[in-house]
């Protein structure tokens, strides 16, 4: 079309002889609308691309730190317009404070197996509709996993396992000259040879269930006898400590911290960069946990929410979640699509005798008022 | 009332109802309650709350302790650098000196605090003083000493301004005065500058400590999880224990300890600025 032409068409614009659409259409405006429309970021409704008409542009995520490939969410927001908008958390009590307090807007969010039950007895969660998640197979995962995203005497799932891995701590094998094992290890080198040189979760499920593995009491004891003696073991090395935090790689990667209490996935992201590092699976057991992704029962994107689910469903996009973080899959077919180097990875898949003793958190641990006061207390200790 | 001093005064006095009345009460209500079985607020009647305030005497002790070190170091650093500003310094060296101390705080509380601890770790200073060879071994961060670092660097500006101006305001003559009287320099410093500096002295210290009463990001950055203030508290027993009553009764004891030094501080400066008022009548 040249300038005489869109000129004629615009004065019968103008004069309202054509309407607006055809004038976009016979001057070829529309067509390049749509197409600046499908380059621009998705900012609102107008430009989002056909297919995902209904899902909205926002999606609020809350999850935890270092646990996700953002190039997936990249490539979620490049499919369907949306938008995700991330919160990261320290820990399980914090983010159930929140959505106990209410009017959170949080629509998909990453709780830990133990916490299931009290979201789904509080109302705060419902069970999934799973014919919404498609790429979702039951047959791929583990049924032990599966029973964790489940509450007693129902067989509604009312989240899907993300990712799996086991509490223990990382050593530097460079500044740390004994063979370490256990928690009691753990415990007593701090006190002594390595004191100011170790750190522990800022979070009391996994603080105070290894200071019971101590005693070889259970992860999950709420026993008032046994409770009290973790909560002095935890005050005698209170002094000892460089820090009570859940964000451990900076004090390691620094050198400040020789010894971390940690979680498989930092561990290997730690050791990507300092090959020193040996993570450690105390001989006494401890905590092997499951992570989920659950929607908030009133989440204001839920069809958005739906759709994010389903696509971090894909295997090929769980391989490359796990390629990015380091957590195992649950989903085999996901596993099964990572590269050797991984699967074969001996803080990825500990040895059967050091997973055998690991218990999976219960959920009385969240709600019984003894612990959570007793970390409380321990914190704000001299 | 008139209608337009009503509708003039209106918007103030919603917020102070709205935003401070209204959850003061709350909280006052919640710290007489109960802890709910799955957490939050149960309503009850007991002063359990109140009676288990002594397990967390270490978090008022260390704010009160380390918010008056952090004060005190800060009088020591900003008086100074106050009188220079007021007196020594020209017209153009003051104002490059006065963009100096502002320009930091451009940038987010958060991030200038969150620097030190990349400069305190032990790939920082101490890394530095070892090779020197100065020190064998040594840890600054997560220590109470790096507490009241993030202190005095972060309230510096706050402390400064407010003996500035009243060195500022000082009236030369009296020092000239002084002097004719045969007062040696540090005579007449403490006998005409410091007290008449003194206002300015006791509004930023007071300003500072008043705000460090409710400090959370320091201690929380620069302690490690291991110091903690009443607010580091505060933020656990709702967060964590979620014993909402509990954390109530600490907010209160907070509220109550703040109404104390602030009502001293009113008695200080009316008292000051009394005494101020009879030097210079009798002058």
């Amino acid at each position: 079309m040249n300038r005489t032409d869109f000129m004629k068409y615009y004065s019968r614009l103008e004069k309202g002889s054509i309407s607006r659409r055809d004038f976009m259409k016979l001057t070829g405006l529309g067509y390049a609308a749509a197409v600046v429309a499908a380059c621009a970021p998705a900012t609102g409704g107008a430009s989002a691309p056909v297919a995902a008409a209904n899902l909205g542009t926002r999606l609020e995520l809350t999850t935890w730190p270092n646990y996700h490939n953002l190039e997936n969410f990249e490539a979620f927001t490049k499919k369907t317009g949306v938008n995700i908008n991330t919160s990261i958390f320290g820990s399980n009590e914090e983010m159930l404070a929140k959505l106990q307090a209410g009017g959170t807007g949080w629509d998909v969010f990453v709780p830990t197996n133990y916490t299931i039950s009290t979201y789904v007895k509080l109302g705060l969660i419902e069970p999934l509709d799973l014919s919404r998640l498609p790429n979702f197979d039951q047959a791929s995962y583990e049924a032990r996993f599966l029973a964790e995203s489940k509450v007693a005497g129902d067989n509604s799932l009312y989240a899907i396992p993300k990712n799996w891995g086991s509490t223990g701590y990382i050593v530097r094998s460079s500044k740390v000259s004994e063979k370490m094992t256990s928690w009691k290890d753990f415990f007593d080198m701090t006190m002594d040879k390595y004191s100011g040189k170790t750190t522990i979760h800022d979070y009391q499920m996994t603080s105070i269930g290894n200071a019971l593995k101590y005693f070889g009491y259970s992860f999950n004891s709420v026993a008032p006898n046994e409770l009290a003696k973790a909560e002095q073991l935890l005050l005698d090395v209170k002094p000892h400590l460089f820090a009570i935090t859940s964000d451990y790689q900076p004090p390691v990667r620094n050198g400040d911290a020789y010894i971390a209490m940690a979680w498989t996935g930092d561990a290997l992201q730690v050791k990507r960069d300092l090959p020193d590092t040996e993570y450690v699976i105390g001989t006494e057991g401890g905590e092997i946990w499951e992570d989920n992704w659950a929607l908030v029962k009133d989440a204001p994107h839920k069809d958005a929410a739906y759709a994010f689910l389903n696509f971090m469903l894909e295997p090929k996009i769980g391989a490359e979640e796990t390629n990015g973080h380091g957590y195992p899959q649950v989903d085999a077919r996901a596993t099964a699509l990572l590269p050797d180097k991984m699967k074969n990875d001996p803080i990825m898949y500990p040895a059967q005798q050091l997973l055998t003793p690991l218990e999976f958190g219960a959920a009385v641990c969240l709600t019984d008022p003894n612990r959570a006061e007793l970390w409380a207390r321990v914190k704000s200790a001299a | 009332m008139s209608l337009p001093t009503f509708l003039l005064l209106a918007p103030a006095t919603l917020w102070y109802l709205l935003l401070l009345v209204a959850p003061l009460v709350i909280v006052a209500v919640f710290s007489f309650g109960a802890r709910a079985p799955e957490g939050g607020y149960a309503p009850a009647f007991t002063f359990e709350q109140y009676s288990n305030l002594p397990t967390r005497i270490t978090p008022f002790i260390n704010t009160l302790k380390l918010a008056s070190l952090g004060t005190f170091f800060g009088v020591l650093i900003a008086y100074p650098l106050a009188y220079f500003l007021a007196t020594r310094a020209t017209a153009r060296l003051k104002s490059i000196l006065v963009a100096l101390i502002i320009v930091p705080f451009w940038t987010s509380f958060l991030i200038r605090t969150y620097a030190w601890v990349t400069i305190m770790s032990s790939r920082g200073i101490p890394a530095i003083l070892i090779r020197l060879g100065l020190v064998n071994e040594l840890v600054l961060l997560n220590t109470p000493f790096a507490i009241v670092l993030g202190i005095v660097y972060n309230y510096l500006p706050l402390m400064t301004f407010p003996i500035y101006v009243s060195l500022e305001r000082l009236d030369k003559r009296l020092l000239e005065a002084s002097k004719d009287l045969g007062a040696n320099q540090l005579g007449t410093f403490l006998q005409i500058t410091l007290p008449l500096s003194a206002s300015g002295l006791v509004t930023g210290s007071m300003l500072v400590f008043i705000l460090l009463m409710g400090e959370y990001l320091i201690p929380a950055l620069l302690g490690g999880g291991k110091i903690f203030f009443v607010g580091n508290a505060l933020v656990d027993l709702f967060l964590q224990s979620r014993n909402w009553p509990f954390g109530s009764a600490v907010a209160m004891a907070l509220n109550f300890i703040m109404l104390i030094i602030v009502s001293l501080y009113l008695w200080l400066t009316a008292r000051l600025s009394g005494e101020q008022r009879q030097a210079v009548s009798l002058l």
